[in-house]
């Protein structure tokens, strides 16, 4: 079973966000990892995998300058190989021009289940996936918190407003994971050793069969027209508890007359 | 150019159409001369009233989806629409499970982009500009399309008020998906509904949520103590729902839902952009924890800098005693 799994290597979350001031794009100049969402991604994938005989996970993923930190991080979890596209053309794609690029490298893939994250931790359109699913001509499964596979079927529980469905696919099939649905190794020593000389295929967009008028700002039929400061919240009280913190909450509560 | 046609991606709630569909319905009528829904179910006809009270002249019925997921037959109907002529300027989907399914696989029938997580429009001179919150609501990015429509806005559950026009139920007019092959053979074969005691968790007027700062699973109990007692919800920071002490669906923020109660009560939430997006537009928020310099007290009309599971307790005994 071949499965793929959609990476994205992203600005770290925890340093404070900035914008391209002409494009109005996110900053992605500097050091990227590995999307904490796609962890989640990986180790289900290699658990999957681990299931049924002679199955393989394939990272494929999109980056500017081939950048390949995030991708070393997810060979190191236990991926075998990395298709990586990346290309000056690509800069300013919206999510369904990604969505055209990544679907082809997909493809050379040849998978059985392809595997995503609901959303990216930066961008956070959350169209990718179903846009690459639509793309591939496969049925997918969206926001699985259980997912299993004999390497025939995929059998996902769903989330829904009132709990969970049940829901099966015959495989090829794409599946999209929330946080949480397992819980991702910290690679080892001999995994991030190893992950060193696993190979990582760089391709652009021309080797991929795409017009590059298609993608990248482009291709993009969506613009940034401004970004401004939103109205903050005026400063509010704020108090250290010395034991009386509960009491200060009831006497606010009842100010604002929730009880 | 003005904008004529909108349609909206309507979803069947409990009673009616869900709250999120009459709120986009609501919006609609502000930015087109005509205003159609896109339902499906087995009983789409139920709708008509709800979707006609609030300004829907037509729904469009896709009708029993047989058990499959909605993503693939609802956006094929409405391929199959635009196809036959009857394409809307503009169509507004509620960024929810299904709704984004839709989204997503219309999106690469029509050829056309995607606007997401949209908390607001301005139809300005026939031009609609979308507005999304950025970097945990702290900017606000403007958007648009540049190409042909329709247009795809991907909107989050309260960005606008529901109000009815008082328009006549809608006229139901069957729209079938065609034949989508391979790519519809997905299929829900069991359905479970978790129980829930109290209200709904993007519906509560009193949301209380727990994060990190509880130390352990275990202590997630204190939060639903408490929004027990205030008659609210329990809510919950990506990072323990990741850790797996409570379920997804329990989520607030940029990937869960969307909040505005009267009053959040934030515990032991260090209050990450992820989740600040998903309850900064709470009416009061109250933050109980113990890093003063925790992001959360930015927003917090009251802050208590104090340790989560000192403070729930006797907050919890403070309420009881009240009786």
């Amino acid at each position: 079973m071949n499965v793929v799994v959609c990476v994205k290597q992203i600005p770290d979350p925890a340093a404070p966000g900035s914008l391209d001031p002409t494009t109005h794009t996110l900053d992605r100049a500097g050091k990227l990892i590995l999307d904490d969402s796609d962890a989640y991604g990986v180790e289900m994938a290699l658990q999957l995998a681990g299931n049924v005989d002679g199955s393989e996970v394939t990272l494929v993923s999109m980056a500017p300058n081939g950048e390949v930190s995030g991708l070393r991080t997810a060979l190191a979890m236990g991926a075998a190989k990395a298709i990586l596209v990346s290309d000056d053309a690509l800069a300013g794609s919206d999510a369904l021009g990604t969505a055209k690029v990544l679907a082809a490298a997909i493809k050379r893939a040849e998978p059985d289940l392809v595997i995503a994250a609901t959303e990216s931790t930066d961008g956070y359109t959350g169209t990718l996936p179903v846009q690459v699913a639509e793309l591939l001509g496969l049925p997918s499964v969206t926001f699985a918190k259980a997912v299993s596979t004999d390497g025939t079927t995929v059998k996902v529980e769903r989330q829904t407003e009132a709990g969970y469905d049940d829901v099966e696919a015959p495989l090829p099939a794409l599946v999209t994971v929330t946080a949480g649905v397992v819980e991702p190794r910290y690679p080892s020593f001999k995994g991030i050793m190893a992950a060193k000389s696993k190979p990582v295929d760089t391709l652009t967009v021309a080797d991929l069969g795409i017009d590059p008028a298609e993608v990248g700002s482009a291709g993009a039929g969506q613009e940034i027209t401004d970004v401004s400061a939103a109205e903050a919240r005026s400063g509010g009280e704020i108090v250290v508890d010395e034991g009386d913190g509960a009491q200060r909450i009831v006497a606010f509560l009842e100010q604002i007359k929730v009880i | 150019m003005a904008i004529d046609k909108v349609w909206v991606l309507a979803e069947a709630g409990d009673a009616g159409p869900t709250p999120i569909t009459l709120e986009l319905l609501t919006e609609a009528r502000s930015i087109g001369s005509t205003v159609e829904a896109v339902a499906w179910g087995a009983d789409t006809a139920s709708l008509a009233a709800g979707l006609g009270e609030h300004g829907a002249t037509t729904v469009y019925d896709v009708g029993d989806l047989g058990g499959a997921l909605p993503g693939v037959p609802v956006a094929s109907a409405i391929a199959a629409l635009v196809a036959g002529g009857n394409a809307p300027d503009v169509l507004l989907v509620p960024a929810t499970y299904d709704g984004r399914d839709v989204a997503g696989r219309l999106s690469v029938k029509l050829n056309r982009p995607v606007l997401t997580n949209v908390t607001g429009l301005v139809a300005d001179g026939g031009e609609l500009t979308s507005q999304h919150p950025l970097f945990g609501g702290s900017h606000i990015v403007t958007a648009r399309f540049t190409g042909q429509g329709p247009h795809i806005f991907v909107i989050r559950a309260k960005s606008f008020t529901a109000e009815p026009s008082g328009g006549a139920p809608a006229q139901v007019v069957a729209a079938p998906a065609p034949d989508a092959g391979a790519t519809n053979a997905a299929r829900i074969v069991d359905r479970h509904v978790e129980e829930r005691s109290g209200p709904k968790l993007d519906e509560a007027p009193v949301v209380v949520s727990g994060g990190r700062g509880l130390g352990s699973a275990d202590n997630y109990k204190l939060i639903e103590e408490l929004a027990s007692l205030l008659h609210g919800a329990a809510g919950a920071s990506r990072a323990i729902v990741d850790a797996g002490w409570v379920p997804y669906a329990h989520q607030v923020g940029q990937t869960g839902k969307t909040v505005k109660p009267t009053v959040y009560v934030a515990c032991g939430i260090s209050g990450a952009t992820q989740h600040l997006v998903g309850m900064k537009g709470s009416k009061n928020i109250v933050a109980i924890n113990k890093d003063q310099e925790a992001p959360i007290f930015s927003v917090a009309d009251l802050g208590i800098v104090g340790d989560a599971l000192k403070v729930l307790p006797a907050l919890i005994d403070a309420l009881k005693s009240r009786g």
